[in-house]
C-alpha cells in the first residue's frame, strides 16, 4: 500500500512541467491546428474548410519561393558557420591566460538581442553613413543592400555568420577540450600529421557536439525572423522574405489566419522531418 | 629495438629547485638492455609518470641525458624517437576498422600497401584480432581496444621501446590474467624492449624481469621479483611489496650480533661500518619468515585475523607491531609468546637502507 | 537495530535486478555483501537505504516497516567507491555538513567534527579542500562524514576499491576499529573475498541478483552450502572439475585418483563435482597425500609474496596459489601437487555433500 501512495505523489512533481508544456506548446499548437481547417472573417465566427488551406499553401508559388529562399539561406549559413566555427575553435588556446579572454570575446555576439543585431547591421551597412557600406563603396564597388538583391543577401548572411558562428565555436571548443591528451600523444607516436589528427581524432570526437550545433543552427535559421526583418524588412522586393517573415505578412498583414495556420503547420513539419532525418543519419553508426 | 640509457637524469617542475622535495625525479642512472621487460613500480606521486614522459620525450629532463642505443636523444621530440605507447584508457581511432587502425602507423610512414597488409595480418594473428579485422574499432570491448593500441606499436619494425602506462586499469578483473599472459607471450615472441608503469605490484612483478621500485622521486631498488621479496634493499620496498608487508622494528647491532631488545636475531659481517651513532638501525623481516617458538623475541598476541588460507597474527613487542603468518588451522598462542626469526631472511637497515 | 529484508524483489522494466531476497542483518560487526560487479550489491544497498524502493517485499528496520519511507526520513549514511565530497567545502565543512542540517549547536558540531577527524587522522588538514588531498585522505573525509551523524545504518559501497594497494590495507585494518562500539548496522559491499575474510562479521554471497548464502564470514568460506557460493567466495577462482567415484576412490582422469575421504566413503558411485581452492595446489610438494598433476603454464602472476599460476590441463585451466615466488615461462610444462582429498565435494545439482 505504501508503495502506491509514493507513486501518486510522484505525479505531483511532474505536474508543473505538464502544465508548462501544455500552455507553451500543446494549447498554441491545437489553436493553430484549429485555425488551419477553418475560415474566419473576424468576430469569432468560424467555418469548416477541411484541407483547403493546406492545398492552397502547398500549391502557391509564393510559398514555394519563400521555402526555396529559406533552404538557400539555411544551407548557406550552415556551410559557412560550421566549418568556420570548427576552424576558429581549433585555433583557440586550450590553456593559459588567453582562454577566458577568447571565451568572452566569442560569447559577446550571442549576448546581443536579436532586434539590436538587426538594427546594428542596418546602420553598419548603410551605403552612405554606415562604416561597412562606406568602406565597400569607397573601394569602388557599388553596394547598397536596400536596393540590390545580391547585396541584401550577402549582408543578411554576413550578419547571421557574425551573430551565430560563436555558438558553433563554443560547442566545438568544449568538444575539443574533452578529448584526452592520450589521443594526441598516440597520434604523434603513430606518425600522424595535422590533417590526420583532425580527420581521425578530432572530427570523430566532435561528431556529437557538431550534430547538436547543426540541429540548433538549422532550427534557429529556419525560423529566423527578427534580424532580417529589422535589416531589410524582407526586401528589396521579396528577395529576403524568408518563411517566418512571409508567415507574419500573411497572418497579421492580411489577417488570413487559415492559410497562415496551415503554413506554419507545414513549416513545423518540415523542421521536424529534416531534424529527424539528419539526427537518424548521424547516429546510425553510433550504436554499431 | 634498443638499449635505453638514463644518465644522471633529474627533473623538477619548479624553475629553480632549492630543496630536495622540489625534485619530482631526484636522480636516475640506469641502463636497460635491448629486449628486456622492465616495470616501474611505485605509489602515486613517486615520479614514475615523470620518468615515463622523459623516456617518451614529452618532457625534457632538467638535467642529464637519455640515450637510445648510445645515441643521445635528450632533445629529440616524441614523434622522432620511434616509441610506442599503450595508455591507461584505450586509444583507438573510432571511425576506422581494426585493420585500418593497425595499418595507420605504417601508412603514415608511407609503407607500401602490400607490406602493410602482410604486417597487419601477422600482428593481428599474434593478438588474436584476425577475426575482427573488418569490424569498426569503436565496437570492441576494452581488452580488444587495448590489444589494438598494442598492435599499433607492434606493426612497426622501427620501434625502439614499447611503453605501457597502467594498461589494465579498464580491464575486467576476471580477464586481466588472460591479457597478462598474452603480454608475456608477446614479449617472448617479439623480443621488444618493454617498459611497464604501474602502482600495482602484481602487474609489475608478473610482467617484468626487472622491477624498478620508486619512492618519492628516487629509485629504491632494481631487482627481480625474487630479489624484491627475499632481499628488499630499502624498508620501503619491504613495506610496499608483499601483503602484508615486511615487519620493520628498531634494533641494535653489537659487534656482529643483530639484536632486538636482548634477543639475537641474526648476524652481520664485521666489515660493516656504522658512521654515526645517530644512525637509525632497524630490523626487517617478512611475516612469512617469523614463527612462534619456545625461545626468541618476547611478544604479546594482540589480534588474529583469519585470511582464509592463512592467519595474520598481530603481536606487540614493546612499541612495535610484529605480524606473523600462521597456516590455516594451526594453533596461535593466546597471550604471551616468543617469536623466532628466520635469520637468512632477516635484514638490517641503517637509515632505511639494507646493509649486508 | 536490525535490518530485515523480506522477499524483496527489484525489477526495472522487463529486467529483474534483485530476485526474492530475504536477509536479517545484525547490528554487531560488518554485514558484507560479496559478489562480482553487477551481481546486485549496489542495488541491494540502495534498497536498504531507501534510495530505491522494492517492486515487492518489505524492508524492516528497528522493528518498523520502512518499505516506503524515503531516505531523508531514515537515519542512513553511505560511502561510495568514488570519493564523493563537496568540492567547494573545506574538509571541516565537509565533515560538519550532515550536522548543519540538524540545527545542532555550533559548539557541539565543532566537538564532534574534531573528534571524528582525529579518529580518521584528518586533524592536520581540516582547512584544506578535497582536491588538495590524496585519494586516501579524500575517502577518509567521506568516511568521517558518514560517521559524524551517528546514523543507524551505514552503507559502505566498495569504499576501498579506488585506493592504492597499500592504502587499502591500512584503511581496511582501521575500519572495524572505527565502527566498534557504535550502535549502528554496517553493510559493506566488496568484490574481494580476502577483504571479506579480513573484515570478519557476516557475509552474504551474491550472484546475479540472488543471495546464495548468508552466515558468519569464516564459516561461509569454509562451509559453503553450494558450488555457487564457493565460487563467489574464492579469489583466485576455485578450480572446478567433474570426477567419478569408483568404490573407495575418486577419479579425475585415468591416471589421477585418490582415496575418498571418510565422510564421503558411503556415497554411491557416479559423477560428482569437486571444488578445489587454488592454495591447495602448489608446484612444491607439501604433503604426502598430494597427487601429481602436470600442466602447461599459461601465466605466473606474482603478487609480491605469492605466486598464482594458471595452467592448462588439456580440457580446462586450473589455478595454483602458493607462498613465495615461483616463476615459470609461458608454455613451460610443470608438475603441480594437489591435495585433492581436501577438495569440497558437490552433487550434480551443486549442493555440497
Amino acid at each position: 500500500m505504501a508503495n502506491k501512495t509514493e507513486n501518486q505523489k510522484a505525479w505531483l512533481f511532474v505536474l508543473p512541467v505538464v502544465l508548462l508544456v501544455a500552455f507553451n506548446a500543446l494549447i498554441p499548437l491545437m489553436t493553430v491546428v484549429n485555425y488551419s481547417v477553418q475560415e474566419t472573417f473576424g468576430d469569432n465566427v468560424f467555418f469548416w474548410e477541411g484541407v483547403k488551406w493546406f492545398e492552397q499553401v502547398l500549391n502557391s508559388e509564393r510559398f514555394h519561393a519563400a521555402l526555396l529562399r529559406q533552404f538557400a539561406f539555411t544551407g548557406t549559413i550552415l556551410a559557412i558557420e560550421i566549418p568556420l566555427g570548427i576552424a576558429i575553435a581549433l585555433t583557440m588556446p586550450r590553456k593559459g591566460p588567453w582562454v577566458p579572454v577568447c571565451l568572452v570575446l566569442m560569447a559577446l555576439p550571442l549576448l546581443i538581442p536579436w532586434n539590436v543585431v538587426g538594427a546594428m547591421w542596418n546602420i553598419f551597412a548603410l551605403p552612405e553613413t554606415g562604416l561597412l557600406g562606406k568602406v565597400i563603396n569607397g573601394m569602388g564597388i557599388d553596394y547598397n543592400f536596400t536596393q540590390q538583391p545580391v547585396a541584401a543577401w550577402l549582408t543578411t548572411v554576413l550578419m547571421d555568420v557574425w551573430h551565430w558562428t560563436s555558438l558553433v565555436v563554443l560547442l566545438a571548443y568544449a568538444g575539443l577540450c574533452a578529448i584526452p591528451d592520450a589521443y594526441y600523444q598516440a597520434a604523434k607516436i603513430d606518425g600522424a600529421g595535422g590533417w590526420a589528427v583532425f580527420r581521425y581524432i578530432q572530427l570523430p570526437k566532435l561528431k556529437r557536439v557538431l550534430t547538436i550545433a547543426v540541429l540548433l543552427r538549422f532550427m534557429d535559421s529556419f525560423m529566423i525572423y527578427t534580424e532580417p526583418f529589422v535589416l531589410t524588412g524582407g526586401g528589396p522586393g521579396n528577395t529576403t522574405t524568408f518563411l517566418s517573415i512571409d508567415l507574419v505578412k500573411v497572418a497579421l498583414g492580411q489577417f488570413d489566419l487559415g492559410p497562415a495556420a496551415a503554413m506554419s503547420l507545414i513549416y513545423f513539419l518540415i523542421v521536424l522531418l529534416v531534424c529527424w532525418v539528419f539526427y537518424t543519419l548521424m547516429m546510425r553508426n553510433e550504436e554499431a | 629495438m634498443a638499449r635505453i640509457g638514463l644518465h644522471n637524469v633529474r627533473h623538477s617542475y619548479v624553475s629553480a629547485p632549492a630543496e630536495d622535495a622540489d625534485w619530482a625525479l631526484k636522480h636516475m642512472d640506469v641502463e636497460w638492455q635491448d629486449g628486456g621487460a622492465y616495470a616501474l613500480l611505485g605509489p602515486s606521486g613517486c615520479g614514475k609518470t615523470t620518468l615515463l614522459n622523459i623516456i617518451s620525450g614529452l618532457l625534457t629532463p632538467s638535467q642529464g641525458t637519455v640515450t637510445f642505443d648510445g645515441v643521445n636523444v635528450t632533445a629529440t621530440p616524441p614523434d622522432q624517437r620511434n616509441i610506442a605507447q599503450v595508455f591507461q584508457f584505450p586509444v583507438v581511432y573510432d571511425t576506422m576498422t581494426v585493420y585500418d587502425n593497425l595499418a595507420f602507423p605504417l601508412r603514415n610512414r608511407g609503407v607500401k600497401e602490400g607490406s602493410v597488409d602482410a604486417r597487419v595480418r601477422e600482428i593481428a594473428g599474434m593478438l588474436d584480432l584476425h577475426a575482427t579485422l573488418d569490424e569498426r574499432a569503436a565496437g570492441l570491448t576494452a581488452d580488444g581496444k587495448q590489444k589494438i593500441s598494442l598492435g599499433r606499436g607492434l606493426v612497426r619494425s622501427d620501434v625502439n621501446v614499447i611503453m605501457f602506462d597502467e594498461p589494465l586499469t579498464v580491464i575486467d578483473p576476471h580477464l586481466k590474467w588472460v591479457l597478462r599472459s598474452k603480454l608475456k607471450e608477446l614479449h617472448q615472441r617479439v623480443g621488444a624492449t618493454m617498459i611497464y608503469v604501474t602502482h600495482d605490484q602484481t602487474e609489475a612483478l608478473t610482467f617484468a624481469d626487472q622491477v624498478v621500485v620508486m619512492h618519492e622521486g628516487a629509485v629504491v631498488q632494481v631487482g627481480t621479483p625474487v630479489d624484491l621479496f627475499e632481499r628488499p634493499q630499502h624498508t620501503f620496498v619491504g613495506h610496499f611489496i608483499g601483503s602484508p608487508g615486511m615487519n620493520v622494528l628498531p634494533g641494535q647491532v653489537d659487534g656482529t650480533k643483530v639484536l632486538i631488545g636482548d634477543t639475537a636475531v641474526g648476524k652481520i659481517s664485521k666489515d660493516t661500518v656504522f658512521s654515526e651513532s645517530s644512525d637509525k638501525i632497524e630490523i626487517g623481516v617478512r611475516p612469512e619468515f617469523v614463527k612462534f617458538a619456545s625461545k626468541g623475541v618476547p611478544v604479546q598476541v594482540t589480534k588474529v585475523s583469519d585470511a582464509g588460507r592463512f592467519q595474520i597474527v598481530e603481536t606487540r613487542h614493546e612499541d612495535s607491531t610484529i605480524r606473523v603468518l600462521v597456516p590455516e588451522g594451526k594453533p596461535v598462542p593466546s597471550e604471551d609468546a616468543k617469536l623466532a626469526f628466520n635469520s637468512a631472511y632477516t635484514q638490517v637497515y641503517v637509515n632505511g637502507w639494507a646493509v649486508s | 537495530m536490525s535490518l530485515i529484508l523480506k522477499d524483496v524483489v527489484k525489477r526495472v522494466g522487463a529486467e529483474t535486478h534483485i530476485h526474492p531476497v530475504s536477509l536479517e542483518l545484525v547490528p554487531e560487526g560488518f554485514n558484507i555483501l560479496l559478489g562480482t560487479t553487477l551481481s546486485g550489491k549496489t542495488t541491494l544497498m540502495q534498497l536498504m537505504a531507501g534510495l530505491e524502493h522494492p517492486t515487492s517485499g518489505e524492508v524492516w528496520f528497528g522493528g518498523k516497516n520502512v518499505t516506503g519511507v524515503s531516505v531523508q526520513k531514515r537515519n542512513v549514511s553511505m560511502v561510495h567507491q568514488q570519493f564523493i565530497n563537496y568540492p567547494n567545502f573545506s574538509v571541516y565543512e565537509n565533515i560538519a555538513s550532515p550536522l548543519r542540517v540538524t540545527r545542532m549547536a555550533r559548539g557541539e558540531v565543532d566537538d564532534r567534527v574534531r573528534e571524528i577527524a582525529g579518529l580518521l587522522q584528518l586533524s592536520p588538514m581540516l582547512e584544506r579542500r578535497p582536491n588538495q588531498l590524496s585519494g586516501g585522505q579524500q575517502q577518509r573525509t567521506a568516511l568521517a562524514r558518514a560517521l559524524v551523524k551517528d546514523a543507524d545504518l551505514v552503507l559502505l559501497d566498495e569504499p576501498l576499491a579506488n585506493l592504492d594497494f597499500k592504502l587499502r590495507e591500512e584503511l581496511r585494518d582501521e575500519l572495524p576499529k572505527l565502527f566498534a562500539g557504535r550502535n549502528c548496522t554496517v553493510v559493506y559491499a566488496t568484490t574481494e573475498p580476502s577483504e571479506a575474510l579480513l573484515l570478519g562479521g557476516n557475509t552474504a554471497t551474491l550472484h546475479e541478483g540472488r543471495v546464495t548464502q548468508f552466515g558468519a564470514t569464516a564459516n561461509l568460506y569454509r562451509q559453503p552450502g553450494d558450488l555457487l557460493s564457493a565460487q563467489v567466495f574464492s579469489d583466485p577462482p576455485i578450480n572446478v572439475a567433474t570426477v567419478r567415484k569408483r568404490g573407495a576412490r575418486f577419479q579425475l582422469s585415468e591416471h589421477v585418483s585418490w582415496p575418498a575421504p571418510k565422510q564421503h566413503k558411503a556415497l554411491s558411485d557416479g559423477p560428482y563435482t569437486i571444488g578445489m581452492r587454488p592454495h591447495l595446489i602448489s608446484p612444491v610438494r607439501a604433503s604426502k597425500a598430494a597427487v601429481e598433476i602436470e600442466g602447461d603454464v599459461l601465466i605466473t602472476e606474482l603478487s609480491g609474496s605469492e605466486s598464482v599460476i594458471h595452467f592448462d590441463l588439456g580440457q580446462q585451466t586450473w589455478i595454483s596459489q602458493s607462498h613465495g615466488i615461483h616463476q615459470y615461462e609461458v608454455g613451460e610444462r610443470v608438475a603441480f601437487y594437489a591435495d585433492l582429498a581436501q577438495s569440497m565435494y558437490f552433487d550434480r545439482e551443486g549442493k555440497r555433500l
